[in-house]
């Protein structure tokens, strides 16, 4: 629970290895990351209803924790793929609000060109390999690309993340079965944040009582339930099957328990018709990571009450000014209609000179 | 000299010698490594290569294509097997959404070189769910290619450009041709020392001034087997063309065929609704309109599954004879 009080000896995992050896400016540069994600899905949820984005919008609000915790443990050789909720994940890897806010607002220089929109994010520089729109579709890739790191003989990982409502998924299945049977460093996260759109986990998944993670038990495959409020217990959680990973190639399920605060998607109408007013505001009030964090650093004396809000503030104007340079972005040319569907045709390759492609008009 | 070999021996040339070439090739499917593939096409090729680089998986089509996909990104050179191409429909949302449109939705930050193989033809007494022949539906997607080599020559040299190729290719067989026997150089006869052939260039199989029959796959072979008839019986000079490739298309030897002979049929063995031959038809009114003497025509699989019944099945594929009657409905 968030404390203002909160301690470092009475908060949990804060004297793990992975933890302890962070330095105070890693820390804040934690806080920073989460909030700059919390600010540029808040901004760009304002320039959805002016009418600037258009199609799904699945914001990450409440989430912040999971991507940012898990990522900060990754290295050169570490890769990231994810589903749809993407944006938290683009923003922890590196990627720049303005390319991202641009990707939303269908413009050319957005991250994919305007071609991708908000569940498809790509930042291959940054390992981070999509934003995925089909529910527990990126998961077999995810396995694929443990694949190539085990294949080239690389120390590495790939994080692939998908939501509760995934776990449901044939290719889901089909992918931990590889997973566990090739030893391959694929880390699954679960970012169980309890609906698979209107659909609660009870009504939809069965499950041992242990929760969603232990369905790696069938698998032979090792797992963890985390508690996601506590960046301290992500990054202690996912060091373990990070370390498993590199150290025994060897794949994990992990589960972390979060919340959305929003929708399912911007277009989710009923979001707080199958969910309580009071179950959603005791995670606001009592469960929010951004507002846990804080109170952490604050307790520890990392930062005081004014640097939260200079960084909050900063966090703002950045959003802010990414969305004046969305909006000021041309749009794409409609000649980029044929672009960056073949790699032959783009290079202009003998290969891609050969025979005809595209056959419109 | 050029050596006799089958239509099976010359994919697994062209395997051997591009896991020989390139160390991120491996080739992954059901029964491909230990088993030595369902249909011999790997064979010795485990063996030879080892665990790393022939891997059979499990049964379980939109995991590994998916996983082959998700390493392809990553520089991976997967040469996927499905035992049957009807297979691929287990794998549909990887095959279609992952491999297609990954390099689109990224804005080109992306591309998967991957490679899926295995055979798409019906006629072999399996019944409906195991003789789908998908090339139309796969073509459909901008992003894919889709190679259907009808001979050994053209099997091993488009094996070797689709691995080399930088995007996703479906590449279909045909289980009725794995024994078919065909002329194949040898390295050492080839200038560059080594036999490709690239995607998206039709070969014209057969010359003739009256008629053009254009097919892929197996279909070529019945094609020619028409001809021979058209020829001998009729004084039908017929032209065969073989599009050894759907996408991409080598419009240009088509329409060129077209408007020397005047008279089109198109044969597959894919089915008629959006199959292949109707988009062939239509660009060829489009484009050759004033060139033809008689409308295009299509000969297809009947509209109909696959029938078990062995006599009844064999009925569903066009036959030379069908395509000569039809033939002679226009010359």
């Amino acid at each position: 629970m968030a404390s203002k009080t909160a301690k470092t000896s009475t908060v949990p995992f804060a004297d793990a290895p992975i933890n302890a050896s962070l330095t105070g400016e890693q820390k804040i540069d934690l806080l920073r990351t989460m909030v700059r994600i919390r600010r540029f899905e808040q901004t760009s949820l304002k320039y959805y209803h002016d009418g600037h984005i258009g199609g799904f919008l699945h914001l990450y609000i409440g989430q912040e924790s999971v991507a940012v915790g898990s990522i900060s443990l990754l290295g050169e050789n570490d890769h990231v793929i994810t589903a749809y909720r993407d944006h938290g994940h683009a923003l922890a890897v590196g990627m720049g609000m303005d390319e991202c806010m641009a990707e939303l607002f269908g413009k050319k220089t957005g991250c994919s060109k305007g071609k991708g929109g908000s569940m498809h994010y790509f930042a291959p520089d940054k390992n981070y390999w999509g934003g995925h729109g089909i529910v527990g579709g990126q998961t077999p890739l995810g396995a694929g690309l443990a694949f190539a790191l085990k294949y080239k003989g690389l120390k590495g990982c790939c994080l692939c993340y998908l939501g509760d409502g995934a776990i449901n998924q044939g290719a889901f299945h089909e992918a931990l079965n590889l997973a566990a049977l090739w030893d391959l460093p694929v880390i699954y996260i679960i970012e169980n944040n309890g609906y698979s759109m209107g659909t609660s986990q009870a009504r939809s998944s069965a499950f041992p009582k242990e929760g969603l993670a232990a369905r790696a038990e069938g698998y032979n495959m090792a797992w963890k339930k985390i508690d996601g409020v506590s960046l301290y217990e992500i990054r202690a959680g996912v060091q373990e099957a990070v370390a498993r990973a590199h150290e025994e190639s060897k794949p994990t399920m992990l589960e972390i328990m979060t919340y959305r605060h929003k929708g399912h998607s911007v277009a989710d109408a009923n979001a707080e018709k199958y969910r309580t007013k009071e179950e959603i505001q005791t995670y606001m009030n009592e469960h929010d990571p951004i507002e846990f964090w804080k109170n952490v650093l604050i307790g520890e004396g990392v930062i005081t009450e004014e640097d939260y809000k200079a960084i909050n503030k900063e966090a703002g104007a950045e959003a802010e000014a990414s969305a004046a340079f969305a909006i000021k972005s041309p749009y794409p040319d409609e000649s980029e209609i044929f672009d960056d569907i073949y790699w032959e045709v783009d290079n202009n390759t003998e290969a891609g000179r050969t025979g005809r492609h595209f056959f419109h008009g | 000299m050029p050596r006799e070999i089958t239509y099976r021996e010359a994919l697994r040339e062209g395997l051997d010698e591009e896991l020989a070439r390139d160390e991120n090739v491996c080739i992954i499917g059901e029964e491909v490594a230990q088993y030595n593939g369902a249909y011999k096409v790997t064979e010795g090729l485990w063996k030879k290569w080892g665990d790393k680089r022939v891997i059979d998986a499990p049964i379980s089509e939109a995991g590994f294509i998916g996983m082959g996909i998700g390493a392809s990104m990553l520089g991976i050179r997967p040469v996927m097997e499905l035992m049957f191409y009807s297979f691929a429909y287990v794998a549909f949302d990887q095959m279609m959404n992952n491999a297609a449109t990954c390099r689109y939705m990224s804005g080109g930050l992306t591309n998967c070189p991957i490679v899926v193989r295995g055979p798409a033809n019906g006629g072999t007494n399996v019944g409906a769910t195991h003789s789908h022949t998908p090339e139309n539906i796969f073509a459909n997607m901008p992003g894919l290619k889709v190679v259907t080599p009808s001979n050994p020559y053209d099997a091993k040299g488009l094996i070797k450009s689709a691995i080399r190729d930088n995007d996703p290719v479906y590449f279909m067989e045909s289980t009725v041709l794995y024994g078919m026997t065909g002329l194949v150089p040898s390295n050492d006869e080839i200038e560059g020392g080594e036999l490709i052939v690239p995607i998206g260039k039709a070969r014209v199989s057969r010359e003739g001034s009256d008629l053009t029959l254009l097919a892929h796959g197996r279909a070529v072979v019945t094609s020619l087997a028409a001809a021979e008839i058209l020829g001998a019986q009729h004084g039908i000079s017929v032209e065969v063309v073989d599009l050894r490739s759907i996408r991409p298309l080598d419009e240009e030897t088509i329409m060129a065929s077209v408007r020397k002979t005047h008279r089109a049929i198109y044969v597959e063995e894919n089915k008629p609704f959006c199959g292949v031959g109707a988009q062939i038809s239509s660009m060829i009114m489009e484009q050759a309109f004033d060139d033809l003497d008689a409308p295009v025509l299509r000969i297809t699989s009947a509209d109909a599954p696959a029938f078990y019944s062995p006599p009844i099945e064999k009925l569903q594929l066009p036959t030379a004879d069908e395509i000569v009657a039809r033939a002679l409905t226009i010359c």
